[in-house]
């Protein structure tokens, strides 16, 4: 028995993007046909009428802080669950920078068992590199994947140390994981806030050169060649880290990475207000990183979408900018964002913003091009709707999206089978 | 800010037009003579109460702020960090919105973070004077630099100002370049490369690491201190090495032109980037600009509070 009709939308299918119904039943997708015949599957099915959508695999983000546990104040696993079902996500990779951080398995099992009992996403962990995150000894690497870990970061800081980098990839090269780098090179970004440029200069603020990026790449592409170990660069700020990604994907090395909504949208000039909303770690840049961002994730060279969703709470960013902790929140306005700013089509779009990123974590059943028998974790995108940034189901508001209109909305979500966000107004 | 008051604040050097400038020296000249009068003070602010809010220790700041309120009869409220709140872990939005529910006029504020008096005006509704943030500005450094050189020159146009020293993170240097270059003088930053500013294209001045090259033509050498305490150990080799290429020697001061001046922010530190000799020449005006602080401040805070009329 059918329970939902996606009737009359772009249907991003695995032989291709096609206009059709899809039909639900239970936790699969049973069908998918032309337009009009779908609902002689069932009557009683809800009908989510979807003129104009596109009607793909639901999103994925593989870098979400959602700070449980230890940092309940900012953010726990059901509000983050909440903003993600909000933005069209089905499934999300928790970063591992927790109090504590998370660097045996029982902690990894902790967060899948409460991202179970919410119910609203597949919740993945990532796994430190190092012990308490510390970068001085590898984590207990055997015990994180055995409990489920499968990317593994010690994101917020660089795993620095090249000599213990290479033994956690080979470690990883033989496990099968994946290595996630925060790529910043420690010596060049010290005491940093910011780009360093010419709004930095006049701010007379302590910067960050995008070479600090650069380079700790540069440096890691030759560890992947060492090891063969699958590599990852978190959060790409730097337009100058793009032709070595290139080089290495062309040259076959197992390679990936990501970039921000917020590196997409906006640079280093917004942070002349000193306003904390615009503070997070790598640094907006330069307006030609910018651009070179959003031209790799055209080309595929940047392969996934991340929102970095980094919750902190008022107080906390409230504050002079150089004392505010780095980060904004984004889960709930990513995929208008990202709409807005590069405009994908729709199977680049949903390439990005699902099914890649579902691959480099490994997050098996997510980010599959829709099939009949495929699960049905389905996200219905509107690129004629419009996104305000408006409260957040987010326990915490640092955002710099809000106040401001995208083009584009997620209509509708669906997790396993459950709406777990249609957008208010859109007739039930 | 002055003229129409649309602005309400004074908080960086970077957006106030000749006009502006003008006025508020105009002013000082005026506070200049009021304080050198047997009764030194104005009913000006009679009633008004201006809080210095000082999150980062200041002697010369500090006390030219209170003074210029005094002169013009304000009433003071004071603040020092390290006996506050602040040490209890009070933040600086709930101290400042304490302050100004005490019921003040006015706040100045120092502190150690870029853009905070930025921040606190956006919490308060009084205005706001930057006393130091960082290494971004000090506008009411600059001009009482700007009425010291005024003082002497009758004009910053076509006036030639050296600044030497660490520029990359100088709040001194951020706010006078601006404020030299819209009053018409042309300015050298002369500098390490490690300490002049990056990317600083779009700075109003040139820049140069050879203080030689550039010496005989400089009508103010402007020195900064060097600030070991921002992390000066580590962008040049030592202070010997400093003090050989950018300190202002007996003999470097003995090749500048015959009527050329020295300024300098204070602290000095005599030895390294000025010879105790030059310190004391009558040409080396650091007293001066002491004393225009005051007057410089007073012209500020008389605005600010909407003084009008004469003072």
């Amino acid at each position: 028995m059918p329970d939902f009709l996606f009737r009359n939308g772009t249907v991003l299918t695995s032989d291709g993007p096609t206009q059709a119904d899809v039909v639900v039943s239970g936790d699969r997708i049973v069908a998918i046909g032309p337009a009009g015949d779908a609902h002689e599957h069932g009557s009683d099915a809800r009908e989510l009428r979807c003129d104009g959508m596109w009607i793909g695999p639901g999103f994925v983000d593989i870098h979400t802080h959602l700070r449980e546990p230890g940092q309940q104040y900012k953010e726990d696993i059901e509000s983050g669950s909440q903003a993600a079902a909000a933005g069209g996500y089905t499934a999300m990779l928790a970063m591992p920078n927790t109090e504590p951080p998370i660097d045996s398995g029982h902690l990894v099992r902790y967060v899948l068992d409460r991202g179970r009992q919410v119910g609203l996403v597949d919740v993945a962990v990532a796994g430190c590199v190092t012990a308490e995150r510390a970068g001085k000894r590898l984590a207990h690497l055997d015990d994180l994947w055995a409990a489920g870990a499968r990317v593994f970061t010690d994101d917020g800081d660089v795993v620095a140390d090249a000599g213990l980098l290479r033994r956690a990839m080979e470690y990883l090269a033989q496990l099968g994981g994946v290595l996630s780098q925060h790529a910043i090179d420690p010596g060049l970004a010290r005491h940093g806030h910011m780009h360093e440029g010419a709004v930095a200069s006049a701010l007379g603020m302590y910067a960050i050169p995008a070479a600090a990026e650069t380079i700790v790449v540069a440096r890691d592409l030759e560890l992947v060649r060492m090891t063969g170990c699958s590599y990852h660069v978190q959060h790409l700020s730097a337009a100058a880290t793009i032709p070595l990604l290139a080089a290495a994907k062309e040259e076959g090395l197992p390679v990936t990475a990501e970039v921000t909504p917020h590196h997409l949208a906006f640079t280093d000039e917004e942070v002349i207000t000193t306003d904390p909303v615009f503070k997070m770690m790598p640094p907006l840049r330069a307006e030609a990183d910018r651009a070179g961002l959003v031209e790799g994730l055209r080309s595929g060279v940047i392969d996934a979408v991340a929102t970095d969703h980094a919750p902190h709470a008022d107080h906390e960013k409230d504050v002079p900018f150089e004392d505010a902790p780095n980060g904004v929140i984004g889960l709930e306005w990513a995929a208008a964002v990202v709409n807005e700013v590069v405009g994908l089509e729709p199977v680049r779009f949903f390439e990005a913003m699902s099914v890649r990123p579902a691959a480099i974590a490994r997050l098996d059943g997510q980010g599959q091009w829709l099939r009949p028998g495929g699960p049905a974790h389905i996200t219905v995108f509107d690129p004629a709707g419009v996104t305000i940034g408006e409260r957040s189901r987010s326990k915490s508001r640092n955002s710099p999206y809000l106040g401001r209109r995208y083009a584009g909305a997620v209509r509708y979500t669906m997790y396993a089978g459950e709406l777990t966000f249609q957008e208010s107004g859109v007739p039930a | 800010m002055v003229g129409g008051c649309t602005v309400k604040n004074f908080l960086t050097t970077e957006d106030l037009t000749r006009e502006d400038l003008t006025r508020l020296l105009d002013t000082a000249d005026g506070m200049v003579s009021l304080l050198q009068r047997d009764i030194a003070k104005a009913p000006a602010l009679r009633g008004k109460t201006v809080a210095s809010l000082f999150f980062e220790p200041s002697t010369r700041t500090r006390l030219s702020f209170e003074k210029a309120a005094k002169a013009l009869s304000a009433d003071t409220v004071s603040f020092a960090a390290a006996a506050s709140s602040l040490s209890k872990g009070e933040s600086l939005k709930d101290t400042v919105l304490t302050v100004q529910a005490l019921g003040v006029d006015l706040m100045v504020v120092r502190h150690k973070a870029i853009g905070a008096p930025g921040r606190v005006a956006e919490w308060v509704d009084v205005p706001v004077i930057n006393a130091g943030d960082g290494a971004h500005q000090h506008p009411t450094q600059a001009l009482l630099d700007s009425l010291t050189l005024r003082q002497h020159f009758g004009t910053l146009d076509g006036v030639r100002i050296g600044i030497v020293g660490d520029i990359r993170h100088s709040r001194v240097a951020r706010s006078g370049v601006y404020a030299f270059s819209t009053l018409g003088a042309t300015v050298t930053l002369v500098a390490p490369p490690t300490l002049l500013p990056i990317a600083g294209e779009d700075w109003p001045a040139e820049t140069t690491s050879e203080f030689d090259a550039v010496l005989t033509d400089l009508d103010a050498v402007y020195l900064l201190r060097v600030q070991t305490e921002r992390g000066g150990a580590s962008v040049f080799p030592s202070l010997r090495e400093y003090t050989a290429r950018f300190g202002l020697t007996a003999e470097r001061f003995g090749r500048l032109k015959p009527d050329a001046v020295v300024l300098h922010p204070g602290p000095m530190i005599r030895g390294v980037e000025i010879d105790a000799v030059v310190a004391d020449d009558p040409r080396a005006l650091v007293l001066d600009q002491v004393r225009n602080g005051v007057a410089a401040r007073m012209a500020v805070l008389y605005h600010l509070l909407g003084g009008d009329g004469d003072a």
